[in-house]
């Protein structure tokens, strides 16, 4: 048993791989929150492709792939939130039509490339098996940018998340605000993008948040079971990898997959199992109503 | 001042003052102009025209004067916050950027919710409360503001009498303390019971005047039209 896990701890490949989906786990778990209490889920899936075409041209150029990747992030973070203030196209068609227009300039590009193909696979579902020591040094420090942008700006995002118009009468910048949280987005989607690829990102982003949520009712422990959940995947994603085989990416969305499942049958109060067994009490509140007592009026003044 | 929506929708040539410690009715009919106009004072939409001034200078929003409680139907109560968290909100603008709440911030919402009659509860979800007893949440989150301006969304809808009390005191100590009280409402009784002055929308400025000498019926059937059915 002790095997499973000293065994691939002897490869310095695997140890990179761990420190690397510890770091992404951490920054998507705590980004993919606002994520999912944002309901842009389909802008994080929208900017993991658009970085679609700044990684192949990154390619070509020999450079990092984070450089290429970050510019055409913040350019559909910028994009979204300046087509979607047009009150002629929604906010949906505005990142479709740059979802679709980016991920195609990249499949353009790539055509032109003679020898391109046995690397497309690496990009399109990640390498994490493959990243070298400045990749992790790469990820880490962006990861600690991204964090920390969060935590200093965390009661401004709340309020924008919960109520926008508190935050608007409070005098929020609240479009710059939603920028910045696009290019929060968008800095951890490029973190990530060696490990699973950009088809795969937005399982990362988006599976741990929804699982912390079912298991808790507050956003600061949604933050941190979110980020084990991501971790714990991931950690268990390539250590299942190595041995059964498979592909690293894949493995780690799936494990991340069946912790959310886990959650969904026996979270404590949203759970599938604990909603039956309170109406079969006799709570007949789908939404875990308890009301409390109505008595107590208050002082006055 | 005028606001609007697009190119749809336009409410013009409103212009009223209201003293400190005023409460103003907003009433008119559906698609009137309630919302609009106190969406425009809180900073949702912009202005079109013209200017709000709070105390004698235009209105800055980032000093935080302007308390919003919104209609229940526009809160996302499935979002991970307790009515603590909640109430805490009212304190962010006061703490600044970056900075968290502190220990007085804390006592505050404490005592606002204590005020409310929800004291010990604030580490519940807000999802666990009931209709009446969220409404006072939102109460106790503008109290702790400390504004000069509080506008309710329809506060009066479809609460019970306890919490219907609840509100009145409420309102009454806003006005107690100098607060501006905006209502957006569809209560006439409430308008006729509750306010000092009385804003009259029906897609354009009907008009505004202290209660007792414009909440008449002529200013109801032009405000109304056919609508409304005034026993005088």
């Amino acid at each position: 048993m002790l095997d499973f896990i000293t065994e691939p701890l002897g490869y310095p490949f695997i140890q990179r791989a761990l420190i690397e989906i510890v770091i992404v786990g951490t920054v998507c778990g705590l980004v993919g929150c606002f994520v999912v209490l944002r309901g842009l889920a389909f802008v994080g899936d929208a900017l993991a492709h658009t970085v679609f075409p700044g990684v192949v041209l990154s390619y070509i150029a020999g450079r990092s792939i984070m450089i290429g990747a970050f510019a055409f992030g913040a350019l559909t973070a910028i994009g979204i939130g300046v087509l979607s203030r047009s009150r002629r196209v929604s906010a949906d068609s505005a990142v479709g039509v740059l979802f679709a227009a980016f991920f195609a300039l990249g499949v353009v590009l790539i055509s032109r490339q003679a020898g391109f193909k046995k690397d497309l696979g690496s990009l399109l579902f990640g390498n994490v098996l493959g990243v070298s020591r400045e990749d992790v040094i790469a990820t880490l420090i962006i990861a600690v940018i991204v964090i920390a942008v969060l935590f200093l700006l965390l009661k401004e995002f709340t309020v924008v998340a919960f109520d926008a118009t508190m935050a608007r009468s409070l005098g929020y910048p609240v479009f710059a605000l939603d920028l910045v949280l696009l290019l929060l987005v968008a800095a951890t989607i490029v973190v990530s993008l060696q490990t699973v690829g950009n088809i795969l990102i937005l399982a990362l982003i988006v599976t741990p948040p929804a699982t912390a949520r079912l298991l808790t009712d507050r956003l600061g422990q949604m933050m941190a079971l979110s980020v084990a959940a991501g971790v714990l995947a991931g950690v268990a994603g390539i250590f299942i990898s190595y041995h059964a085989d498979t592909a690293a990416g894949g493995t780690i969305v799936l494990a991340g997959t069946a912790l959310f499942l886990l959650a969904l049958v026996f979270a404590p109060n949203h759970g599938l199992l604990s909603t039956f067994l309170q109406r079969r009490r006799g709570y007949h509140h789908v939404h875990h109503y308890h009301p409390i007592d109505e008595a107590a009026p208050p002082g006055g003044h | 001042m005028g606001a609007g929506y697009g190119s749809t929708f336009h409410l013009g040539g409103i212009s009223f003052q209201a003293g400190a410690g005023s409460v103003v009715g907003l009433i008119g009919p559906n698609g009137g102009g309630k919302s609009t106009l106190l969406k425009a004072v809180a900073g949702v939409i912009p202005l079109r025209e013209g200017q709000i001034r709070l105390g004698g200078r235009p209105l800055r929003r980032n000093e935080g004067h302007i308390a919003f409680v919104p209609q229940r139907e526009e809160v996302n109560w499935d979002f991970p916050v307790s009515a603590g968290d909640v109430v805490l909100m009212g304190r962010y603008r006061a703490a600044g950027w970056v900075r968290r709440p502190g220990a007085e911030d804390r006592r505050k919402a404490g005592a606002a919710l204590a005020r409310l009659g929800l004291e010990g509860k604030g580490n519940r979800h807000i999802s666990q409360f009931s209709g009446g007893q969220q409404q006072r949440i939102f109460l106790a989150r503008a109290l702790v503001q400390e504004p000069r301006v509080v506008l309710l969304d329809e506060p009066f809808t479809g609460i019970d009498q306890e919490n219907r009390e609840v509100l009145h005191q409420v309102i009454a100590g806003f006005a107690r303390d100098g607060v501006i009280v905006l209502i957006a409402t569809h209560d006439l009784d409430e308008v006729a019971a509750m306010t000092t002055h009385v804003c009259c929308l029906a897609g354009r400025f009907v008009a505004f005047g202290p209660t007792a000498s414009t909440f008449t019926p002529e200013t109801l059937r032009a405000t109304f039209g056919g609508q409304l059915a005034v026993f005088a």
